[in-house]
């Protein structure tokens, strides 16, 4: 039975372009106090162009309630939990919204004098050193956009390095367990792939390491815990594989929140990784960005991060620019600024204790939805588990039902899907996160619904496979959209 | 701890469910030697009151209630309130990429109708869901080019944002795909078209010009497409001031148009984040790196909208990706489509012409250091210590070129909005006359 959610009158709204009529404002300028210029005269008749065709005209109230009513068609952590796995969808406390829109620091201009801009100075250290102390790394930069960002600013740290020690070799090694970023990067960065076999525990393969690391692999790429949710026990062994060999290790900080204030990469033989402050930190998703994706690393790759960095002078901050064995600029200025005061407002409200607490109730919930589903999904890895836990979908694929519709048919018991087919390395996996920030309730109903699904798969599969029922939009029909694209509205 | 929301006695039902009888034991499967058997050395939490007087404190380190004459990639405008309105709603900021169309349609149809507004004002035929900010849409697009026409060769003219040609640098340099760089015209500050003329060759992919560019100078798009088709290069056109488009003609001519959307109601907040574009023609759709939205019906036959053409991206395609982009700046656009809607077809030409009028009435009272035309920026020599005593009277005065430009190391880059307050420009330009 569905408990959780009541369908309610959602209402329709047409595109704003559709909505339109020439002559609407939605807009007032300032009386104008110069002279106006003709823009034939200033800027060349040929470069000035006619109306922008098509461009939306609407009224203020027409505006919002566009926007509004389109807002509603969207799930969201604010209505319920969010279990996708390896995305991590926590709560986004509104405090660091508010902190950010501070006006000093929102309305901060990149190239302001460093005088005039000790605060967001201050405010990067600040961040830079706690990270740093999670992470138990040496150095850490805040330059990169995102989490696929910061992995190929790591991989070119790795690359500069061993350029210098005279050979950067040829290839990556990447557990077939992976975010498909990780091959994507080591691509870009250059570099040639070589999947490595998960073990029969899922983790990393020490025998086929030792085989696969030689003198042309320049790292290995690990998630820890890896997108199984399972930690790698083995991981100082893989390290010292690595080093014996002179390749490095890179870890994909993804579930980091598995192991703040519990274990630190540093300790265990990480030499850089990178963060996604909008995962662990907390920092909203947005419906897909802004991210930020810090790199640390140890002390030995220090001189290659990207310029500029950070550097106490005198009793201020400034910018260091000579930086002559940097790897260069992964973007322009500093990093998404607007989402490190985020992640570090988070750092503070928690604190250190706090942060471990997180990650404690982030396991506890994982392992709690663990032993409640176990009788219902297989579960292929039966290794302990940390943040998140991986079902397949073979007992219920025997009735012809798979992961992709028991997630659609969550969404009808009030639930954003899990991750569906993911990890690779398992058939059909249902990949569950549901994050610290969900209480008991919360979690029960969550299991409810997936134990009243499983029961239904046995009833009536047929049912299941059709859902969801309840929401305003129905199955979308994504091979159309990318047999025939329309990737934008024309006038009918 | 006020983000978990579990009681004592619910913890430990939780854990009885479990089988531990700590919490600690579901951490027994640690090998000892990773542990950290010490507390994170960071304080304990503080409260939400202390959190806003720690940031409050430090933007009071920060400049406050200045005037500021900066632009070159990050420009001052006004952010209609609709804006934040919009974006603070939970259903936009609490929600994850839209990959289950049918709970996402809301973001969904925002990112479309985003896609349709930058096709509408670049003159493209397909604009993908945005990128992280204008620098990093560059590689991106000089990538596209590479692979579209299968040479190697990037031409970068030196008057494109040189912060943007770093981040170009780092991104070209293992992927063999050589970059140089072709120069401006001493006298007028556009592009130096023989120069370009002089090093196009066979081997160029992509020729890549900023418009308006660095120096705030209008180019000729024309003139440029004409010299990089001449040798089957493609040209791609970046801006970095978006309400530019309101007034001059679309770049249609380019292949690729790249861009950054800061000016649309993103606050400047030291640099990001922002949100980048990529626009290009029909027959390059595939080549597109990021997320795509493509419009669709749902089983009961109703307009709906899901992510497409996912066959390019990094998830499916791992290491032959067009990219390892993972993500877009979809709340950061969903700013510029708000703000696109509020302005509008007259809003934004108003707001172009008023930029326009501030931007000329203080380049006119200076001696401009070039003779091209120019939007809302432009060069200047300043006497030497005239930022300092502008700082005196409350104002940030222009950037100092000198660092990215050594031949302009007497000159600074000043930028006038519709913020720009006419008492404001006429001590600008008795300090710097």
């Amino acid at each position: 039975m569905i408990k959780k959610v009541t369908p309610h009158i959602s209402q329709n709204e047409a595109l704003i372009f559709e909505r339109s009529s020439p002559g609407k404002k939605a807009y007032q300028l300032p009386e104008l106090d110069v002279p106006p210029v003709d823009p034939a005269d200033a800027l060349g008749a040929c470069n000035v162009r006619r109306e922008i065709e098509g461009f939306p005209e609407v009224s203020e109230v027409e505006a919002i309630r566009h926007f509004t009513r389109l807002s509603t068609w969207n799930y969201a952590i604010d209505y319920g939990m969010y279990p996708l796995g390896s995305c991590t969808m926590k709560y986004n406390p509104r405090i660091n919204e508010v902190v950010a829109r501070t006006e000093g620091l929102a309305w901060a201009h990149p190239y302001q004098p460093e005088a005039l801009a000790q605060g967001c100075l201050g405010i990067m250290a600040a961040l830079e050193a706690a990270l740093a102390e999670i992470t138990g790394m040496d150095a850490v930069t805040l330059q990169p956009a995102a989490g696929a960002h910061g992995e190929l600013t790591g991989i070119l740290l790795i690359r500069a390095l061993l350029e210098k020690r005279g050979n950067a070799r040829k290839k990556i090694l990447i557990p077939d367990s992976a975010h498909g970023t990780n091959p994507a990067t080591a691509a870009i960065a250059g570099y040639a792939v070589e999947n490595i076999k998960s073990s029969d525990t899922g983790g990393v393969d020490l025998a086929a390491l030792e085989q696969l690391v030689d003198k042309d692999v320049a790292a290995l790429m690990v998630t820890n815990p890896n997108t199984l949710g399972v930690f790698e026990n083995n991981i100082a062994a893989v390290s010292e594989i690595l080093h014996r060999k002179g390749a490095m290790l890179y870890m994909d900080g993804a579930n980091m929140n598995a192991l703040v204030g519990i274990a630190r990469p540093g300790d265990f033989g990480v030499d850089v990784m990178h963060l996604n402050l909008h995962k662990t930190f907390s920092t909203p998703h947005g419906g897909g960005g802004p991210g930020a994706g810090p790199v640390a690393v140890k002390k030995v790759l220090e001189p290659f991060l990207p310029t500029p960095r950070l550097k106490r002078s005198g009793k201020k901050w400034a910018f260091d620019y000579k930086r002559p064995r940097s790897i260069g600029r992964v973007k322009a200025y500093y990093g998404n600024f607007g989402v490190l005061v985020r992640a570090l407002a988070y750092i503070l409200a928690h604190g250190g204790p706090g942060l471990r607490n997180a990650t404690v109730d982030a396991v506890l919930n994982a392992v709690y939805i663990r032993k409640a589903l176990e009788p219902y999904f297989d579960l292929p890895y039966s290794s302990p588990n940390m943040h998140e836990v991986v079902f397949s979908d073979d007992r219920q694929s025997k009735l012809g039902v798979r992961t992709g519709d028991i997630a659609k048919r969550l969404i009808d018991y009030g639930f954003h899907p899990y991750t569906v087919s993911f990890p690779l390395i398992v058939h059909g996996a249902l990949m569950i996160e549901p994050t610290e920030t969900e209480g008991k309730l919360e979690l029960d109903q969550f299991i409810d619904a997936m134990i009243s699904i499983a029961k239904e798969i046995e009833t009536d599969p047929e049912m299941v496979k059709n859902a969801p029922y309840s929401t305003r939009t129905s199955r979308v029909d994504e091979t159309t959209a990318a047999r025939k694209p329309v990737l934008r509205w024309k006038p009918a | 701890m006020r983000y978990l929301p579990k009681s004592d006695s619910e913890r430990r039902a939780m854990l009885d469910a479990c089988g531990a009888a700590t919490a600690d034991e579901l951490f027994s499967h640690l090998p000892e030697t990773v542990r950290l058997n010490r507390p994170l050395n960071l304080a304990p939490g503080i409260s939400e009151y202390e959190i806003v007087r720690y940031f409050r404190d430090r933007a009071a380190e920060c400049a406050n209630g200045y005037a500021s004459f900066l632009g070159a990639g990050v420009y001052n405008h006004f952010r209609p309130v609709l804006v934040d309105t919009v974006v603070s709603r939970g259903e936009f900021l609490t929600s994850y990429t839209p990959y289950q169309a049918e709970i996402s349609q809301g973001t969904l149809t925002t990112i479309f109708e985003f896609q349709t507004m930058i096709c509408q004002l670049t003159g493209m035929d397909v604009a993908n869901a945005s990128m992280y900010d204008g620098s990093t849409a560059v590689p991106e697009a000089a990538m596209m080019a590479v692979r579209a026409t299968g040479k190697g060769r990037v031409l970068v003219a030196k008057s494109v944002h040189p912060e943007y040609r770093e981040v170009l640098a780092t991104y070209a340099k293992y992927q063999g795909m050589p970059v140089a760089e072709f120069g401006y015209n001493a006298e007028t500050g556009a592009l130096d078209v023989e120069d370009l003329e002089r090093q196009i060759d066979g081997l160029t992919a992509a020729v890549i010009i900023q418009t308006p560019n660095f120096f705030g100078i209008v180019e000729s798009v024309k003139t440029a497409a004409e010299i990089a088709h001449r040798k089957g290069a493609l040209l791609v056109v970046l801006f970095t001031e978006a309400v530019s488009l309101g007034i001059l003609e679309p770049p249609a001519d380019a292949d690729i148009v790249a861009g950054e959307l800061q000016s649309f109601a993103i606050p400047p907040s030291y640099g990001g984040p922002y949100a980048g574009i990529i626009a290009t023609k029909e027959k390059l759709i595939r080549q597109v790196p990021g997320r795509l939205v493509g419009q669709t019906t749902d089983s009961r036959g109703n307009r709906a909208f899901c992510l497409t053409l996912a066959t390019r991206e990094q998830h499916i395609r791992r290491e032959k990706a067009t990219s390892n982009i993972c993500t877009n700046q979809a709340l950061i656009a969903l700013m510029a489509t708000v703000y696109m809607t509020v302005y509008g077809k007259q809003g934004l030409r108003e707001l172009a012409e008023q930029n326009l009028a501030k931007a000329h009435y203080l380049g006119s009272k200076l001696s401009r250091r070039f003779t091209g035309n120019y939007f809302n920026e432009f060069v200047v020599r300043a006497p030497e210590g005239a930022n300092k005593t502008l700082l005196k009277k409350k104002i940030v005065g222009g950037l100092p070129l000198g660092r990215f430009y050594p031949e302009l190391a007497d000159c600074q880059l000043l930028c006038a909005t519709e913020m720009s307050r006419r008492a404001d420009m006429d001590t600008v330009a008795e300090v710097l006359a």
